[in-house]
């Protein structure tokens, strides 16, 4: 069923236009590297904080609140422009242990963002114990590692 | 005068070589410099974006500068690191490539405009400390630094793509100049 639907995605306008363009691939490439930069700093800024780290003299629900909208625009950002270069590849997605490591790496840390993590920063400071804050950090520190890793790995196991 | 003979010499060194040809430690070296990223530039970004007045507004400008600074520096030092490791690794590529060459230009400016913004606005830093949207000064240097780190990050991922590499001629004379493409003359050729 995977396997039809990538078969299906590689048929479309949008991916066939991607790879009849010399440059658009590098391009939309960019952005999504662009977004990293962005998503890393908003995941670290609060991860470093629950962690008692980077600003650690400003309440943690402060930090959550601030980095939330730059979590979230730039996580559209990448999402919109990772489909786009799956899009243009989707065959060679299917048949890629590290596309499929970083797109489960990928659920698993968009949930645990805008879940677990999300509420335990938002609590407030001292209603929760602070080894739960440092192990939210680094179960979402490890997922989202996971994603930027096994994302790079795609391009290198060709 | 020309490096041109330097980086023939470097990249045929053992370790230049070696480090090229390696089969895991090269996509590493790689992948860190690009996973880095995430520490000193998403760091960066959030500072530049205080001192545009769009971020963490409530936060004195100064604890951004204290408390995430050692990030950036630590994130900045793995870069160079790293990132002097692919150059030695692809010496020749490196040099006669126009977007590495874009890149080094953007890079040194991002220096510039840091240096800059530290002799000048920073200086008075108490003044508008707790400003949620700080002078123009501050501003100015911020989104010259967001510019700047854009083009470093785009010029560098370019260089993966051979477009303007100087052994697929003819290229526009242009773009031979700035790789510093050595171009038989047509004669020659």
């Amino acid at each position: 069923m995977l396997l039809a639907f990538c078969q299906w995605v590689s048929t479309t306008a949008v991916g066939q236009a991607i790879n009849m363009s010399s440059w658009a691939f590098a391009v939309i490439e960019s952005v999504h590297l662009l977004g990293l930069a962005v998503i890393g700093g908003a995941v670290l800024m609060l991860d470093l904080r629950l962690l008692g780290l980077g600003l650690r003299d400003q309440p943690i629900a402060r930090i959550a609140r601030d980095a939330q909208p730059w979590l979230t625009g730039s996580l559209i950002v990448m999402l919109f422009t990772g489909v786009l270069l799956f899009s243009s590849e989707p065959i060679k997605c299917y048949n890629s242990t590290p596309f499929r490591v970083k797109m489960s790496s990928l659920v698993l840390a968009m949930i645990f963002a805008f879940t677990v993590r999300r509420k335990v920063a938002l609590a407030g400071d001292g209603q929760v114990p602070v080894v739960w804050l440092k192990i939210v950090a680094i179960v979402s520190l490890v997922l989202w590692l996971g994603v930027g890793a096994s994302g790079r790995w795609i391009g290198f196991s060709a | 005068m020309s490096l041109l003979p330097f980086v023939q010499w470097l990249a045929d060194t053992s370790g230049s070589v070696a480090l090229r040809e390696s089969l895991y430690v090269y996509p590493l070296v790689e992948s860190v410099h690009v996973l880095t990223l995430c520490v000193f530039l998403g760091m960066a970004v959030m500072f530049d974006l205080r001192l545009l007045g769009i971020t963490l507004t409530t936060v004195p400008t100064s604890q951004l500068k204290k408390r995430l600074g050692p990030w950036i520096t630590g994130g900045f030092i793995v870069m160079m690191t790293t990132g002097v490791l692919l150059l030695y690794a692809n010496p020749m590529r490196s040099y006669q490539s126009l977007w590495f060459r874009m890149k080094m230009v953007a890079l040194a400016l991002a220096g510039v405009n840091a240096f800059v913004f530290h002799r000048t606005i920073d200086q008075r830093i108490a003044e508008w400390d707790e400003d949620p949207v700080p002078p123009s000064a501050a501003r100015f240097a911020g989104a010259r630094s967001l510019v700047l780190w854009t083009i470093v990050v785009v010029a560098g991922r370019m260089i993966a793509y051979n477009w303007f590499d100087c052994d697929r001629q003819p290229q526009p004379g242009i773009v031979n100049t700035l790789a510093g493409c050595v171009v038989l003359s047509a004669g020659a050729r």
